[in-house]
């Protein structure tokens, strides 16, 4: 727990007395069918009202059931609140809720020595044990240990929950499902947080919209029963409070980057003019993204839920081919089925969205689980020099702004763009301050009319070619696979024609970066390591850095949102630099990019363990670096909280 | 006074483009071609508002010698990229021009959706039972035991049946005609007239790869034995003297037999384009123990996809208002600060 200053005055009871604390860290974990995902979001949707800076990590199962009290069967999620600007969900974990042993052993390694661990006491029998894979005849709580390590409460939630609801006249089973809200009153008792949020919500939604009020009035009763528990049982000796970080004025929600693809694509559809139709094809961690626009129907959106990965990306092209704003959406193995469909669109010239959330690879790989492994696919993973323009979401939030600037360039420059998210961002939630409406610029889109000057490949000065659609008198034209001369559009097989297409179409991707913003670094200006980093690892890399810059070290960062073509200045940039870090969850795909495109003697720090990286991971690498002690390793891996090359 | 507007009818044609038609002298691609291209003028159609799509084969150079919209696209994809501009733009006439690799093979898992959606796209499968543009290997229609340059010994695999997939994949128009046959026109022109899916699948001769491939049903002497023109009400008759039909026999088998000598027209099946179970049936007649089934197999009314995706939106609009930015932005989980 980070310590602070202790107050009396918020509480009128003396005991316990309140801290107060600029951050926390907790983390709900229980069986996937322990609902800890709602009790988790329930406590940052409060958190977020009350004005904290919010950050979390859901962490999901593989499988939608793996067997009740395994480890593999446990969900996790993390919230970090915060009184300041923060940007990460946070390393160490300060207060662990487990509710079966399962959790507590899947979790407990995370949490800092002398932090706070509530375990269900109720659940730790002989039967759990066993199924979490304990030794027979040994209980984690019967060893002293833990007590000594942890700042341990035994509370029986699942005994307590069902008495508290002994005369509501539910099932066993339906009165046990509430334990979720047991637990999270509890917590919000710990935490001085008000239960309005979520007895509103449960209201609404058991309530209203399940129709189910008696299922509403058992979590409102488990939800406070467990607060009063904490209060009159007097177990915590301190609670803690996180007073409301310094925001700017304005109306907030809290997103997750699903969310606000989703909603940045309607806007970008708004913003110019067109329907925007989502062609997908189901697909861990993409799928949100379908659930959140299938039902915007009001606001003229048309999903098509198609058959397969190609025959989504297909029919997003047809939409495109038709003149509306066609988009795609998926994850890491779904891309690779559609890279045919990638090149189609890149030699049509079509304007088309593609997004990649993407996922832990190869193959099927870590599908709950967060990687930055796609990157390499998505800028040269296709048949033929076939190059497309390629986004990379920073933050749950930026996902809005990524989506609109990737339609924005589509149809600028009548190409494909790619927008790479990643699981921790698609579930990865923050608070988003809306934007006024009025201060989005419109999209312009124009559509050829004209039969006497109408070439379907005759260039604008971005080197775009007219987007004439179906439905215009005299425009009718045929396009498809086949390579196509210049201007007119007929296929051609000519040897030079094809050399100048293929330049051409290199050469518009390159043009993009006439449009994006020059690289700029942030933290230490003239220092001796730049830290490059890429899509969702920005919260983290720009943590520790400015930690470090902070602390005197000298060390600038560097973040990356355009991926193809990259800033115009990024080369002069990365050679200032003596020495350059490219942390990323992968291998080092950045780090080829830069190495081979710059000719820089770039550094990797490689997480590939399907969790995003810590601020302490971070902080080791660079510090390894500015000491001198990294060695001659290309990439280091860090590993159980050390940083080692891999043998 | 109302004024009258001249609407300029376009001949076949005029859906000719520039391009010189590039398939082998003697292709039964020529005929299908004239025969679509009549018939678009004969239904009014419009260049600007018909798109031909097709994917990759001999047949998927249909496109480039339209006058109208094409893409021609990759390998079966096709109905996928012509449901896609459907999604977009209802408006547009979309025909899909496939064969039988692309179609069935490649791409069949598009043409069993498409057809189950009810995609209001014409589907016209050009079956040569063999892959002619890469040179002549089998293909998913091809009958047991071919020898082709990919199966020197014989292929050992059976073949599908286009129609029977179409119908399993409730496609609501199942049609078959054959390249040079007069009544391709008419089902072409059923096709056209169809509000839905609608699925045909053409005999074409390849007379590279596999020449006389139907001859069976081509022939001029013998072809009126072997094949069989289905009219809706109108008993199952075929034959050069329409002295043969097909009837149920007691096992409720269908039974060629011989008219006269007792047994009546009214004995036999009677052809209704509205019965899945006999259009299946039909469509497992096969030569040379049955006369093949030309004509309209199947045709029931159906709502098109597209328009109850229009459907959604517009009820959602007239429940919960036309959402603007605005509208987007504010949602009950808001909070002020
Ligand atoms: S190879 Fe066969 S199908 Fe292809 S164009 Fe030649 S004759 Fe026609």
């Amino acid at each position: 727990m980070v310590s602070g200053t202790q107050t009396q005055d918020r509480t009128p009871s003396t005991h316990p007395r309140t801290e107060e604390i600029p951050a926390a860290v907790v983390r709900f974990a229980g069986d996937s069918g322990d609902g800890m995902q709602m009790a988790g979001t329930q406590f940052t949707d409060t958190s977020a009202i009350i004005g904290n800076d919010v950050a979390t990590l859901p962490d999901y199962p593989a499988e939608i059931r793996a067997p009740a009290g395994t480890v593999p069967g446990v969900s996790g999620f993390q919230i970090n609140f915060a009184s300041t600007d923060i940007h990460t969900p946070g390393d160490e974990v300060n207060a662990l809720i487990a509710m079966n042993p399962a959790a507590l052993k899947a979790h407990l390694a995370d949490v800092q020595l002398g932090g706070i661990v509530v375990v269900n006491e109720s659940e730790f029998d002989k039967v759990n044990l066993r199924k979490a894979g304990y030794p027979e005849g040994v209980n984690p709580l019967d060893d002293p240990e833990l007590g000594r390590k942890y700042r341990l409460y035994k509370v029986p939630i699942t005994r307590l929950n069902a008495e508290s609801l002994a005369d509501s006249g539910m099932s066993a089973k339906d009165i046990g499902r509430c334990k979720n809200m047991y637990a999270l009153g509890l917590i919000y008792f710990l935490f001085d947080r008000p239960l309005d949020t979520t007895i509103q919500y449960l209201e609404d939604y058991f309530g209203k919209k399940k129709k189910m009020p008696e299922v509403a009035a058992a979590n409102v009763k488990a939800l406070k029963a467990g607060f009063y528990f904490g209060e009159t049982a007097e177990i915590f000796p301190v609670r803690y409070h996180v007073a409301r970080a310094p925001v700017a004025p304005g109306t907030y929600r809290k997103i997750t980057g699903n969310d606000a693809t989703a909603m940045g694509l309607i806007a970008a559809a708004k913003l110019s003019g067109k329907t925007l139709v989502y062609c997908t094809y189901p697909i861990t961690p993409a799928s949100d993204i379908l659930h959140y626009l299938a039902g915007m129907r009001n606001f003229g959106v048309k999903t098509f839920q198609a058959e397969d990965e190609i025959a989504a990306i297909c029919s997003a092209i047809g939409v495109s081919f038709a003149g509306q704003l066609g988009v795609t959406g998926t994850s890491g193995p779904g891309l690779a089925l559609k890279t045919e469909a990638m090149g189609l669109a890149v030699i049509t010239e079509l304007p088309l969205i593609i997004i990649d959330v993407q996922r832990g690879g190869p193959s099927t790989g870590l599908p709950t689980k967060t990687e930055q492994s796609d990157l390499l696919q998505a800028v040269v993973g296709r048949n033929g020099d076939c190059p497309l323009v390629v986004l990379a979401a920073k933050s749950p939030s930026d996902c809005f702004d990524t989506a609109i600037e990737a339609v924005r360039i589509a149809f600028k420059y009548m190409v494909p763009v790619l927008i790479l998210t990643d699981g921790y961002l698609a579930n990865g939630a923050e608070p988003w301050r809306l934007p006024d409406p009025k201060s989005l610029p419109a999209i312009p889109v124009t559509h050829p009319t004209d039969p006497a000057t109408y070439q379907p490949y005759k260039r604008d000065e971005n080197y775009a070619r007219p987007w004439a659609i179906p439905g215009t008198p005299g425009l009718e034209h045929r396009i498809g696979g086949l390579e196509k001369a210049d201007g007119t559009g007929g296929v051609s097989y000519d040897p030079e024609n094809h050399q100048k297409m293929t330049l051409l179409r290199l050469a518009k991707v390159n043009k993009v970066a006439d449009d994006i913003p020059p690289a700029e670094t942030y933290a230490g200006a003239d220092a001796e390591l730049l830290v490059v980093s890429w899509g969702g690892t920005y919260g983290s890399v720009r943590t520790a850095v400015e930690r470090l810059h902070a602390e005197g070290k000298s060390v600038a960062g560097l973040h990356l949102r355009h991926m193809n073509p990259m800033p115009t200045n990024l080369g002069t940039l990365l050679k200032k630099y003596k020495k350059i870090l490219v942390p990323e969850l992968n291998t080092g795909q950045l780090r080829y990019i830069l190495r081979s495109r710059y000719l820089v003697d770039a550094r990797g720090l490689n997480k590939i363990q399907g969790k995003p990286f810590l601020v302490e991971d971070l902080v080791g690498g660079i510090n390894l670096m500015l000491d001198g002690k990294w060695g001659e390793a290309e990439s280091l891996n860090p590993t159980q909280h050390q940083i080692k090359a891999f043998k | 006074m109302a004024t009258e507007v001249q609407v300029p009818v376009l001949s076949a044609k005029d859906f000719a483009s520039d391009q010189d038609v590039r398939w082998c002298p003697g292709c039964g691609d020529y005929a299908i071609l004239n025969q679509v291209r009549r018939v678009l003028a004969a239904a009014g159609a419009t260049r600007e508002k018909t798109v031909f799509v097709s994917g990759i084969g001999c047949s998927s150079r249909f496109p480039y010698y339209m006058s109208t919209y094409g893409f021609h696209s990759i390998h079966g994809r096709a109905p996928a990229i012509a449901t896609g501009i459907k999604l977009a733009n209802p408006d547009l006439n979309v025909w899909i021009v496939t064969g039988d690799g692309d179609g069935l093979s490649i791409g069949g898992n598009h043409l069993l959706h498409t057809l189950r959606r009810n995609v209001n796209v014409k589907i016209l499968l050009f079956n040569n039972r063999i892959y002619g543009l890469t040179k002549g290997q089998y293909s998913p229609t091809s009958e047991e035991g071919k020898k082709t340059k990919s199966s020197p010994f014989g292929t050992i695999e059976l073949p599908v049946t286009p129609l029977s997939i179409a119908l399993a994949a409730e496609a609501s128009f199942v049609a078959r005609a054959v390249d040079v046959d007069k009544n391709l026109g008419d089902v072409l022109q059923a096709a056209a007239e169809h509000k839905g899916s609608a699925f045909v699948e053409i005999y074409q001769d390849c007379n590279i790869f596999n020449h006389l491939a139907y001859q069976y049903a081509t022939d001029k002497a013998a072809k009126e034995d072997h094949i069989l023109y289905l009219e809706h009400g109108k008993p199952l008759v075929f034959g050069k003297n329409r002295d043969k039909g097909i009837r149920f026999d007691g096992a409720h088998k269908p039974q060629v037999v011989e008219l006269g000598k007792g047994i009546k027209e009214d004995d036999l099946i009677f052809h209704d384009e509205a019965d899945e179970n006999l259009a299946f049936l039909l469509s497992r007649l096969s030569y040379p123990q049955f006369p093949e089934p030309l004509g309209v197999f199947y045709r029931v009314r159906d709502d098109c996809y597209e328009d109850l995706l229009e459907g959604q939106i517009k009820s959602a609009v007239a429940a919960r208002g036309q959402g603007g930015l605005a509208e987007l932005f504010e949602s009950s989980d808001n909070y002020k600060v």
